[in-house]
């Protein structure tokens, strides 16, 4: 079923999925959304599983035609997106009709909108991922990002009327600023680094470079020194690695980053704060601090917690008898709280 | 190489196990041990493993895996990766390789600056089977080992923003470009044979512990190689390493 119809495709507007796992051995790169947690919540709000495919939109969004009913959520990063020239309400399921025109009015707050449409966007999947690759010309739409006149598929799902009006309360929803703590574990060769530039790495604020993109944002600041030299033997590189080559200004590996690469790596971004990072945009400011594996461990559950939490609370069925004709109310539990959360219909998205 | 592998934290979803810092097939020896017995054994909650020179890099869920268990077992694991006689039989994958001309553009520029003919790079290049120490960096790329100092040349200062798939070149070592991609080192010809094939499984032909061979073969075979190759009909030849 052919849904969307790409009129003008914004600066860097690609199909994502939550990456491709396993094909790194042989030099694939993950790939995936940036950002996850707002893919995964998009995800759930047009009642898809969270690994579906979504678009993922770069500061400026691109211009898109309905060509089904079909119900769709925006996530993420706040890019103004409208629907037929209104204001369209963002971390919320809204009826897309056909014919209505989807536009995004530029970037407010964060770096990467994300699409989600009800059933996934329907591309072949390439090892077992949707995920586009550019640089290898792998997955999504001919691995490239799209461009006018591409027509996109979803995969057909129940009625989409169902999903509409699901929403999430504000005070679930992440905030983005230009200013970003990023928690990190040292290592893996932390200790190829003098104890100054350890100092200098965890005490300074850097800046995020033009120069970043979904392969790792290049950073300026102090400069971070080694003791002998910045090259290792090549090794693998995690998601979120923070290499410093010799020049002592760091470069935070992200999606699309090469398998393996032969700068040390001082330090790792924890997962929970990649999603922050990933909408952050060149001149936003970031800062470094330490915390154990164990610490971030912790930190994974409670933010799987709180998605599981919100996805409660998105999927809940109402509580019968409603209080008005028209309203239902919810109760869930999220991170511990337990909201009671009364939904009435005011008006569907036309 | 260390007398015990080394277990470095890779943030909070990857342990980094070192067997050295050095480039050996010794070492490397130990990376396709631990793969092979990672392979055999199938942890739940590691996601994927990443083979270098001298490591491997074990991506984890923390939400399925403790980390101390994760230790513990790869511990278990190491001791009986380690045993050599267990690894399989080196293969050795032959790759027909037109030299010089439009395939090779470089060859000229490595003879000159080596003070060896055309035909004597290409048999230096040709007489040595290269060990593949992994796969990485881009999409089926291999890292070779083995090669003669004497086909050395230095990579370009400007690199050129497209190499074609199945370039051969050196640098100090040798590459093969599995598709095109941007690329600094001397090309001294090309392979019609396809090194990377995302929709196969798996999408890579070379593996860790390969060697690969290059044979020499005729320009104006090239072109019916590549229709072969097209067909899905090969084109390498696989034998076990004696």
């Amino acid at each position: 079923m052919e849904t969307l119809e790409v009129m003008k495709p914004g600066l860097l507007t690609t199909i994502q999925d939550l990456g491709r796992h396993g094909y790194q051995q042989y030099g694939v790169p993950v790939s995936g959304a940036m950002d996850s947690f707002a893919l995964r919540i998009g995800n759930t709000l047009v009642g898809n599983t969270e690994a579906e495919a979504g678009l993922e939109i770069t500061i400026l969004g691109p211009e898109l035609k309905i060509l089904e009913d079909t119900a769709i959520a925006i996530t993420g990063g706040d890019l103004t997106p409208t629907l037929d020239g209104k204001s369209l309400p963002m971390w919320e399921t809204v009826l897309a009709k056909k014919g209505a025109a989807i536009a995004f009015r530029g970037p407010r707050s964060g770096c990467r909108a994300y699409l989600t449409v009800s059933g996934g966007i329907e591309v072949p999947q390439l090892m077992g991922s949707r995920s586009t690759y550019i640089k290898a010309q792998i997955g999504g739409l001919g691995g490239r990002p799209l461009r006018v006149g591409d027509r996109l598929k979803t995969i057909p799902n129940r009625q989409p009327r169902d999903f509409v009006g699901r929403r999430i309360p504000r005070e679930l929803l992440p905030t983005y600023t230009g200013e970003c703590d990023l928690r990190v574990v040292m290592g893996p060769q932390d200790d190829q680094f003098t104890d100054e530039g350890i100092r200098i790495f965890l005490t300074s604020e850097y800046v995020i470079t033009p120069q970043s993109d979904r392969m790792g944002y290049r950073l300026v600041g102090p400069k971070i020194a080694h003791k002998t030299g910045a090259d290792i033997i090549s090794d693998g590189i995690p998601l979120g690695a923070v290499q410093v080559p010799g020049d002592g200004m760091p470069i935070i590996m992200l999606m699309d980053r090469q398998t393996t690469g032969g700068y040390t790596k001082i330090a790792t971004v924890i997962t929970v704060d990649v999603d922050r990072l990933a909408q952050t945009k060149p001149g936003d400011r970031v800062r470094f601090s330490k915390v154990t594996v164990e610490e971030a461990h912790a930190l994974l559950k409670e933010r799987e917690l709180r998605v599981q939490g919100i996805r409660d609370l998105i999927e809940a069925k109402p509580t019968p008898p409603a209080a008005k004709a028209g309203a239902r109310k919810f109760r869930v539990r999220v991170a511990g709280k337990v909201y009671e959360v009364l939904v009435e219909e005011v008006s569907r998205a036309s | 190489m260390y007398t015990e592998p080394r277990y470095l934290m890779a943030g909070d979803g990857g342990v980094l196990v070192q067997f050295g810092t050095t480039i050996s097939p010794e070492i490397n020896r130990k990376v396709r041990g631990m793969l092979l017995v990672l392979e055999e054994r199938r942890i739940p909650g590691i996601v994927e493993v990443v083979p270098a020179y001298s490591s491997v890099l074990i991506y984890y869920d923390p939400l399925r895996i403790d980390l101390k268990d994760l230790l513990q077992k790869l511990r278990e694991l190491e001791q009986v990766g380690l045993i050599e006689e267990k690894l399989p039989k080196s293969r050795i994958v032959e790759i027909p390789t037109v030299y010089g001309g439009e395939y090779g553009p470089d060859l000229d520029f490595v003879a000159k600056h080596n003070r060896l003919t055309q035909d004597e790079v290409i048999a230096i290049h040709t007489s040595v089977d290269y060990l593949v120490y992994y796969v990485g960096f881009s999409p089926g790329l291999p890292y070779l080992g083995g090669m003669s100092k004497k086909i050395a040349a230095p990579r370009l200062e400007t690199p050129r923003s497209r190499v074609p798939a199945g370039s051969v070149a050196v640098a100090n070592q040798t590459i093969v470009y599995p598709t095109e991609s941007p690329g600094g080192w001397r090309i001294i010809g090309r392979t019609p044979v396809k090194l990377f094939d995302p929709t196969k499984e798996p999408p890579a032909v070379l593996r860790p512990g390969d060697y690969v061979r290059f044979v020499r073969v005729k320009g104006k075979e090239f072109e019916e190689m590549a229709r072969r190759v097209a067909r899905g009909e090969g084109g390498m030849v696989l034998t076990e390493k004696g």
